[in-house]
């Protein structure tokens, strides 16, 4: 498989980065040397292989479903670029 | 005064328990060490002396009260990846400018809690992706070592470069680190310096900025493994904050060193004797086989027979669980904002300013990997071969093996703007090629200096020891330092 032009901007897309012509462009090339290196994996007999979930086998510890933590929405907002009235401010979603 | 900064943490403890020395006169003298070096070294991003002298006043306060810590007095430089209550904490990004947590990582609370100081944040690869520290923001850390009768600048590695630089240039006792793919032992071993990753869960990852979860683990670089140790033990624990976070008893690593090593069986991995190795590290590997085995350990061949499959498995599954984590970087809720037309152009603008050349790439990758269509052939087949590293490792300790012996790099530290790096990211990701198993079996490991190369560089051993068994690595690693003494650098700086 290997990745074209309109394959990084549609990821770039995906991805949420603005990509210039230029950029696009030398991706293509770095993003198949990559791909072409990973790609090995494809020659590895994994029949009846779990894939992996969890490095150390364990359950999930579960916490007892309480409130632990809250009533700080100055902390929350503190470090927005943007905000109101304990409110993250973004550009305007629906006309 | 400059002396003081040539103590190691077990050197300063006794001397600060015997009252020879006081919190504030060590961490005066760190202070006046970064102020002289930082600007050439660039290790640290943004230094705390006021807090540090603040911390240190508390902890003469402490010790002379009898109430002092594990780490009492003990100055440290953390990594920039660690939240620090209203201290800069950006991963070393543009994309969190002006990040100011309201909160604290559990591991840095952890060390303020047993009396540490802290000196400030210290420079990394930009979100810990990068093995030579030139992707962080605030550009690249310079190596505190050269080649004997050269005066190129080299890499101190990465990602943890300015952690592995501050303690081989003594600008901090002690650092953080974080490892996800070999960050804390390969520029441990860059620098001469001691690097441990410890098992997935055992510290807890609460605070830390995440960059792939499954694989990231905090653990200390220091001077020795004794420092290392004594780390190690302030920096553990079981936290509510972190589900993967393990509920197991934290030994005292620092028995463990002194401890005889006789009849302990060393693994040797045939699959690490890679094509194009430099014969120093072939020279490295075979003494620090003859160190074990002067000390009565058992030396045995192994096989770990998807070795190769490792560092490509690693670049699937790290950058998917990347595009994940980094999606939170919107403009939205902290750092940086780049204004556009609409909210989708704000997104584009704003992580296209942000993020750097090689958070871009490795987002794209984990973006691709994990699209519709491919999701199968990459991430699936990549957490497969997960398991089957896994199980080699297993094999291994099944029959009988106590720890693995393997060189930690390939190379020693190279250049700064090495072209052939610069232009072929996948050959800067071979730095990797003996670390990253660890990461994908989430195993700890730890690089130990064991001696130079033609060139007069520290080359490092990695020791890979079974689930939560640091102690055996504490043990071991030891054995190879009393054999090859320890390393530090000529001051240039």
């Amino acid at each position: 498989m290997s990745v074209d032009l309109a394959t990084v901007k549609r990821v770039a897309r995906l991805a949420r980065i603005a990509v210039s012509e230029e950029e696009a462009n030398r991706m293509v090339g770095e993003l198949n040397g990559i791909i072409d290196f990973v790609e090995q994996l494809s020659e590895v007999d994994v029949t009846g292989v779990e894939p992996m979930t969890s490095v150390t086998p364990m359950d999930m510890r579960k916490r007892t479903d309480a409130v632990t933590d809250g009533d700080k929405a100055d902390d929350i907002v503190a470090n927005a670029p943007e905000t109101d009235r304990n409110f993250f401010l973004v550009p305007k979603v629906v006309e | 005064m400059t002396q003081l900064t040539s103590l190691t943490i077990a050197e300063a403890r006794e001397k600060l328990t015997s009252k020879a020395i006081t919190a504030v006169e060590l961490t005066e003298a760190y202070i006046g060490a970064i102020e002289a070096a930082n600007a050439t070294i660039n290790a640290y991003i943004t230094v705390t002396p006021d807090k540090a002298r603040a911390m240190a006043k508390a902890s003469d306060e402490r010790i002379a009260s009898g109430k002092a810590g594990a780490l009492e007095g003990i100055p440290l430089g953390i990594k920039d990846l660690f939240a620090t209550e209203g201290v800069h904490t950006q991963a070393c990004s543009h994309i969190l400018d002006g990040f100011k947590p309201k909160y604290e990582s559990t591991v840095t609370q952890n060390l303020w809690d047993d009396g540490a100081v802290m000196l400030g944040k210290l420079n990394m690869d930009e979100f810990a992706m990068g093995s030579s520290n030139e992707t962080s923001y605030y550009g690249p850390v310079i190596n505190p070592w050269k080649a004997e009768g050269s005066n190129q600048q080299l890499v101190p590695g990465g990602s943890s470069g300015g952690s592995a630089a501050a303690v081989a240039a003594h600008l901090c006792a002690g650092a953080t680190a974080t490892d996800t793919g070999g960050s804390i032992r390969q520029p441990a071993a860059f620098t001469g310096t001691v690097g441990i990753k410890p098992t997935y869960g055992r510290c807890s990852r609460w605070g830390t900025v995440a960059f792939a979860s499954s694989l990231d683990q905090a653990g200390p670089i220091a001077r020795d493994v004794r420092d290392a140790a004594i780390l190690l033990k302030s920096m553990a624990s079981v936290d509510a904050k972190d589900t993967t976070s393990v509920d197991l008893p934290i030994p005292d690593y620092e028995a463990a060193l002194g401890q005889s090593v006789k009849g302990m069986k060393i693994g040797i991995p045939k699959e690490y004797r890679v094509e194009g190795m430099p014969e120093d590290i072939e020279k490295l590997w075979q003494k620090g086989i003859a160190y074990l085995k002067d000390a009565g350990a058992e030396i045995v061949d192994i096989t770990l027979p998807h070795t190769k499959y490792a560092l490509p498995a690693y670049y699937i599954v790290a950058p998917a669980e990347a595009s994940s984590n980094l999606a939170r970087y919107d403009g939205v809720r902290y750092g940086l904002r780049v204004d556009g037309k609409d909210i989708a152009d704000m997104y584009e603008k704003t992580r296209a300013a942000g993020f750097g050349t090689e958070v871009k790439r490795r987002i794209m990758i984990g973006t691709y990997v994990l699209s519709a269509g491919y999701y199968d052939a990459y991430y699936l087949q990549a957490q497969k071969v997960r398991t089957l590293i896994k199980r080699d490792f297993e094999l291994a300790f099944h029959a009988g093996v106590d720890a693995i012996l393997t060189p930690a790099t390939p190379s020693s530290a190279f250049g700064i703007a090495d072209e052939n790096l610069a232009n072929d990211p996948v050959a800067m990701y071979l730095n990797d090629i003996f670390t990253v198993t660890v990461n994908m079996a989430g195993l700890p490991g730890i690089a130990v200096p064991a001696g130079l190369d033609a060139k007069g560089l520290p080359l490092g051993l990695q020791l890979i020891g079974k689930p939560f068994e640091e102690e055996t690595l504490f043990r071991t690693a030891h054995v190879i330092e009393q054999a090859a003494g320890k390393f530090t650098p000529a001051k240039w700086w």
